[in-house]
């Protein structure tokens, strides 16, 4: 349900951005008064036809942004980004520095091997080296903060190297 | 068919302590062991806990004992035993003791140490404890038996804290120094990593995840009652607490980078203890108060440094091998533990801080995270065995383990805690 709202709202903003038309100027025709016997039986005066408007708010926007590709993943004791993951961290810093009241936040994770204290300092690296990326497109730091799971939070199970690899990341994140 | 039930749910009952309880795994061999029997207590078949299986328990776990069979015999603190039928039964030394239940609902417990080589009575302790305080107790008799035989001060009756993850559930939970009474301090959805007990044994700061970010937390067990001292932008974990307990080292990343401050444990305004370009970790202060010890990669890998604890020029400490951390030290100043990658594999190492000698001493590959019994005698550690994480308590020389593990989920990031009056 979830990702079916997401998706609507994606798709909103994506014709948004494509038309460059701003949603409050959609013409929605008014079709109070034509009687049209509903489907479901009620007769409450509202047409079949009748779109009820939805003002994407800041909240909503950042959903959507959540949809997104926002993870950028790192080579074996590497902080360096790789270039494919640079347009996803430039969609995000084109969105932050849209509105200058959005927060994000960049969670540093590292792979299981070693210790948790150390690999908190490692997941650090990548986040702030993705937090770096961003503000070098403009972001102010005012409006990021990097942070760090270490190995707390793999984001697959498992010990197999392709688990790992999937684990050595920075999420960029919205609140 | 009820009857059977009953059965199931008696055995079922019947495991559960040994369950929770570290188990001994002796390996090696030619240490030198005080061989000590203890009696039954009179009276303890009628009272909650068996007190002589918690003692002698205990004194095995240290290493430094090995339990004489004492088979059956009808001995009190009051008994003037036969001393020569103890010697041939190969002791050094006897303990005796008795559980009366008194008529307030409280238990009496008295015990006498005998040493059965020179036929002399070392000595007697009594309590009266509820229910409750049994286990107490008898890791008190303990510590008395340890102090009497070695000269150095027990540890049983001290606690733990370590750290569970069941599912996705969190807990901290603090127990006996033998695993057992846990309670849980703190539940979480989130992790919970770094717990560090305060020098009087009533606090425990560590690292929680619950705001979607590590913050420290610095918390009462008694009271539950729980104080947010670092909070600030980015990351903020490793707390270790300074002697005097009025002072925690930490790591912080609100200037860029993992870096160490200091912090008043009321929390406050942090004072940057040392700045580099390089991340500095995992500060923990020598028992002397002078040094802080610490983690940092300013050489191109993780080694383990140290400082003037009022900040300063670092100074390295370890030199073999490319990623060396989590340093523990021991409350005598002479032992550093540490972790070691070898060959891609972690292992627990124990350095003479003397004369730089250093060895491996566990057979495992995943272990972290070491911590000192307060009499420098023991190390707690984390380590994987069997597919999970379990905890261990090995003497110095590594010869004599104890392993704690659950019956699902995993456990790790165990504290010591201090000597309590």
């Amino acid at each position: 349900m979830n990702r079916l709202i997401w998706a609507a709202a994606i798709a909103v903003l994506v014709s948004a951005c494509g038309s460059a038309v701003k949603l409050d100027n959609v013409p929605v025709e008014d079709r109070t008064g034509a009687s049209v016997s509903q489907a479901d039986g009620k007769a409450d005066g509202v047409g079949q036809r009748a779109v009820t408007g939805v003002a994407l708010d800041n909240a909503n926007s950042s959903a959507a942004m959540m949809a997104t590709s926002r993870t950028v993943y790192f080579d074996l004791d590497s902080f360096a980004i790789r270039p494919e993951f640079q347009p996803i961290i430039e969609n995000h810093a084109k969105f932050v520095k849209a509105d200058k009241n959005k927060k994000v936040a960049i969670e540093g994770h590292t792979d299981e091997r070693g210790g948790r204290e150390y690999n908190l300092a490692l997941g650090q690296k990548r986040a702030e080296a993705v937090r770096r990326a961003m503000a070098l497109l403009g972001v102010s730091e005012a409006q990021m903060e990097a942070v760090s799971f270490g190995k707390e939070k793999p984001a697959v199970l498992g010990s197999t190297e392709a688990a790992m690899e999937k684990n050595r990341r920075a999420e960029i994140s919205y609140r | 068919m009820l009857k059977r039930r009953l059965l199931i749910l008696l055995a079922g009952f019947a495991c559960l302590p040994a369950l929770a309880q570290f188990r001994v795994e002796v390996s090696g061999v030619g240490l030198t062991q005080i061989p000590v029997a203890i009696a039954a207590f009179r009276g303890e078949d009628g009272a909650p806990q068996k007190i002589a299986g918690i003692v002698q328990a205990d004194l095995e776990r240290s290493g430094q004992f090995r339990a004489v069979e004492t088979g059956v015999v009808a001995l009190d603190e009051g008994s003037r035993p036969d001393v020569s039928n103890w010697r041939q039964k190969g002791a050094d030394a006897l303990v005796t003791g008795s559980v009366t239940r008194l008529a307030d609902g409280r238990y009496d417990v008295r015990m006498r140490l005998w040493d059965v080589v020179r036929g002399q009575d070392l000595g007697g302790q009594s309590y009266a404890v509820v229910a409750g305080d049994l286990r107490l107790v008898a890791h008190r008799v303990a510590d008395f038996v340890y102090e009497k035989l070695t000269g150095d001060k027990g540890i049983f009756s001290t606690r733990i804290a370590y750290v569970t993850k069941v599912g996705p559930s969190y807990n901290l939970w603090v127990a006996d120094a033998d695993g057992e009474g846990a309670q849980s301090a703190l539940n979480s959805a989130e992790p919970i990593i770094s717990p560090s007990w305060a020098p009087n044994g009533t606090q425990i700061a560590y690292v929680s995840f619950e705001s979607r970010k590590p913050v420290i937390f610095v918390h009462d067990i008694a009271s539950g009652k729980r104080r947010l001292v670092a909070n600030f932008k980015g990351s903020n974990s490793a707390p270790a607490w300074s002697a005097d307990g009025k002072t925690l080292a930490v790591t912080l990343s609100r200037d860029g980078g993992s870096q160490l401050f200091l912090l008043d444990a009321t929390g406050g305004e942090p004072r940057r203890l040392a700045q580099s370009s390089a991340i500095d970790t995992e500060p923990t202060f020598s028992s002397d108060g002078r040094f802080i010890y610490f983690v940092s990669d300013r050489g191109g890998a993780p080694q383990i440094y140290r400082m003037p604890s009022t900040g300063g020029n670092a100074e390295r400490v370890t030199f073999t091998g490319t990623y060396n951390i989590s340093p523990s030290l021991s409350a005598d100043g002479k032992w550093l533990a540490y972790i070691s990658r070898v060959s891609g594999v972690f292992k627990l190492h124990v350095m003479e801080l003397s004369t730089g000698t250093t060895n491996a001493i566990t057979d495992t590959t995943a272990d972290e995270n070491p911590s000192f019994s307060p009499n420098s005698r023991l190390i707690i550690y984390a380590t994987h065995q069997a597919g999970r994480e379990a905890l261990m308590t090995t003497t110095l020389d590594g010869k004599i383990k104890a392993r704690l593990a659950r019956q699902s989920g995993d456990i790790r990031e165990p504290d010591w805690g201090p000597v309590q009056k």
